[in-house]
């Protein structure tokens, strides 16, 4: 049972990861350039942004990897400034690349990470049997890491990270390059993991993961343009009104609305039109297609997904 | 006009020892088709790319792309194809421009219609302003229109892609769908492989791939009219409890979470009341029904679940 969005309480100490004026220069480039951020614990974080707006650099701060140029805050209690070693051993982190060992069995990973995070004795059989059946491999301890499919390499990333029970967890776009039906589990995992208390942080392209998380940040060229619930998000930060159009032939129809002025993309196989009011641009829309010939299925407005607010979010800005 | 297929497949086999990656594929993509390859991760689809680009060879079977057989044509088959593999081979250490005449060089590309051919490479992948920057510090969207450019640096009759927008944001991958449709327009032959649905839905052909074997091919209005069932889109206060309150329902087939919203499949259509009762009946979470078509991302659980099934049943 996911018990997520229940109400949590938000007493000071109920808050783990908190950071203020976050900051990080890469030369003259600020790569984070002050940010403030604060995640609950037990919370699902989402932490979205374009390719190079500075989430994995933040992460990396949160992570003890990386020391700020500026800014102050605490991960677990513990200083980012001056106990990054502390971070270390009381998070978890998975990176985009797995971090697992290509050449070593299921089993050598599992161990490896219990070994480095000081987990031993009867504990480090009861962690490994249970990262085995949290990953669904209980059957390949000794199958060597390279040749798995992503999903399973993903899950066992998973439990290596968190093979000395953390209370936060930070992932670093997880699912990229992990086909949807192991994308759905990992996010029963992830769910699992909150409802016992940890803490997610994660990072993702996938907006319709977005909408599992309990509160989102948006970062835009190393600032937060955006903070809230899922819900709250789509009704604050979308000024405008979205339209979707279906077609039989969506490029000749997205080139015409284009060429008429409208800001449209697709959405699956739909076309979504970003408009300032709805029932006033309805019937421009329906005149552009009907003048270039093009006869739609059905027009009609529908709820803004977190996609059409992110990317109407980074236009804006 | 020359009207054979663009790609055509023959009991196409691969076996890795005793894996079989792939098990006897047999299809055709024709010309001007934007097909789309579908398929969880391990099912074969980066063979099945590896095999047509002639990267290659299979264990058995035959294919042919742009009519030349895989098995001797690989370099007639290079020089109608451009193929961009998961991970393109940029040069980090190179900056754009840098990269785009190392591949102009590499793929022979005669030197006066380069200019001409780069200006617009880098135009429609919104790169112009960037040539003299370092291709190790481009973002991820960025390298992968810069692969895509490159790739395209000669003219192909068939571009292959394998999974061009993973761990590419929203924003990028739209850009790059734009690019592909430009493409397609053009009348380049596109075969790409990708595990967003969402982005399967554009293609004009889709192929469902699984265990090796292909469980489908043709257009996602034909996929979806064979598989169509009674089935209601849901939006949620709260879409994983709503799930849960859901579970053990005899009247549900199949359930699929897309962010706020649910996806079910009923038993029968006559069963939509029944059903939004006991949602809201569990926390009044309903703010929002109605009826659709599965879309193809639920057509693909569904097939893929039948398929386990399947399989478990033959292991037991």
């Amino acid at each position: 049972m996911t018990g997520l969005n229940n109400s949590r309480a938000a007493s000071p100490d109920a808050i783990t990861v908190t950071v203020a004026g976050l900051t990080r220069a890469f030369g003259d480039f600020r790569a984070v350039d002050g940010i403030d951020l604060s995640v609950l614990k037990g919370e699902v974080f989402g932490f979205l942004g374009p390719n190079g707006a500075g989430k994995s650099t933040t992460i990396r701060m949160l992570c003890g990897l990386l020391l700020p140029s500026a800014g102050s805050g605490t991960v677990g209690g513990f200083d980012i400034m001056t106990q990054t070693e502390e971070i270390k051993k009381n998070i978890g982190y998975m990176s985009q690349r797995f971090s697992l060992y290509d050449d070593l069995t299921v089993e050598e990973n599992i161990d490896f990470f219990s070994g480095i995070y000081g987990v031993s004795g009867d504990k480090r059989e009861e962690r490994k049997e249970w990262v085995l059946s949290m990953a669904g491999i209980a059957g390949r301890r000794k199958v060597i890491t390279r040749t798995m499919a992503s999903g399973f390499k993903q899950r066992l990333a998973l439990g290596c990270a968190v093979i000395h029970e953390p209370s936060i967890i930070f992932l670093d776009e997880p699912t990229s390059g992990v086909d949807p039906i192991s994308r759905r589990r990992f996010w029963d995992l992830i769910y699992e993991m909150s409802s016992r208390g940890t803490t997610v942080f994660v990072t993702t392209h996938y907006l319709d993961e977005a909408e599992y998380c309990d509160r989102l940040a948006l970062i835009y060229r190393g600032k937060i343009i955006a903070e809230g619930r899922p819900g709250t998000m789509k009704k604050e930060y979308m000024a405008k009104e979205v339209i979707e159009v279906a077609v039989g032939n969506v490029v000749e129809a997205l080139e015409v609305l284009g060429r008429e002025g409208f800001d449209v993309a697709l959405f699956g196989n739909v076309i979504h039109a970003t408009v300032d009011g709805a029932a006033s641009a309805q019937p421009g829309i329906q005149k552009a297609l009907e003048g270039a010939g093009i006869t739609s299925t059905s027009i009609r407005t529908v709820r803004p997904s977190l996609e059409d607010v992110f990317v109407s979010l980074i236009e804006v800005s | 006009m020359d009207d054979r297929p663009a790609i055509k497949t023959d009991s196409l086999t691969k076996a890795f020892g005793n894996v079989e990656a792939l098990r006897g594929i047999t299809m055709e993509v024709r010309k001007g088709e934007l097909f789309g390859l579908v398929g969880p991760d391990g099912a074969g689809k980066s063979t099945l790319m590896r095999l047509l680009t002639a990267v290659m060879e299979p264990t058995s079977g035959d294919a042919w792309v742009a009519s030349h057989p895989i098995r001797q044509g690989s370099e007639a088959i290079k020089e109608k194809i451009a193929y961009m593999p998961q991970r393109f081979g940029l040069y980090e250490d190179l900056t754009v421009m840098e990269n785009l005449v190392f591949y102009a060089d590499i793929f022979d590309v005669p030197k006066d219609v380069r200019p001409q051919r780069m200006e617009r490479l880098l135009g429609f992948s919104n790169l112009t302003p960037f040539t003299d920057r370092l291709a190790g510090q481009l973002s991820g969207g960025m390298k992968q229109k810069l692969g895509l450019a490159c790739a395209l640096i000669h003219t192909p009759e068939i571009l292959f892609l394998d999974e061009p927008t993973n761990g590419v944001d929203p924003v990028s991958r739209r850009d790059f769908w734009k690019i592909l449709y430009e493409l397609l327009k053009e009348g380049v032959t596109i075969f790409v492989s990708t595990s967003y649905l969402d982005e399967a839905e554009r293609c004009t052909h889709i192929g469902l791939i699984y265990e090796g074997r292909l469980l489908e091919k043709d257009t996602p209005a034909t996929i979806k009219l064979k598989h169509a069932a009674p089935m209601i889109e849901v939006w949620c206060e709260n879409a994983r409890s709503a799930m849960e309150a859901l579970k053990g329902n005899e009247k549900i087939t199949t359930i699929g979470i897309y962010g706020d919203r649910l996806h079910i499949e009923l038993k029968d259509g006559n069963f939509i009341p029944a059903v939004i009762g006991a949602l809201s009946e569990k926390g009044g979470l309903v703010k929002e029904y109605r009826e659709i078509t599965p879309s193809i991302e639920d057509i693909f659980f569904d097939m893929i679940n039948a398929e386990t099934a399947i399989g478990d049943r033959e292991r037991s």
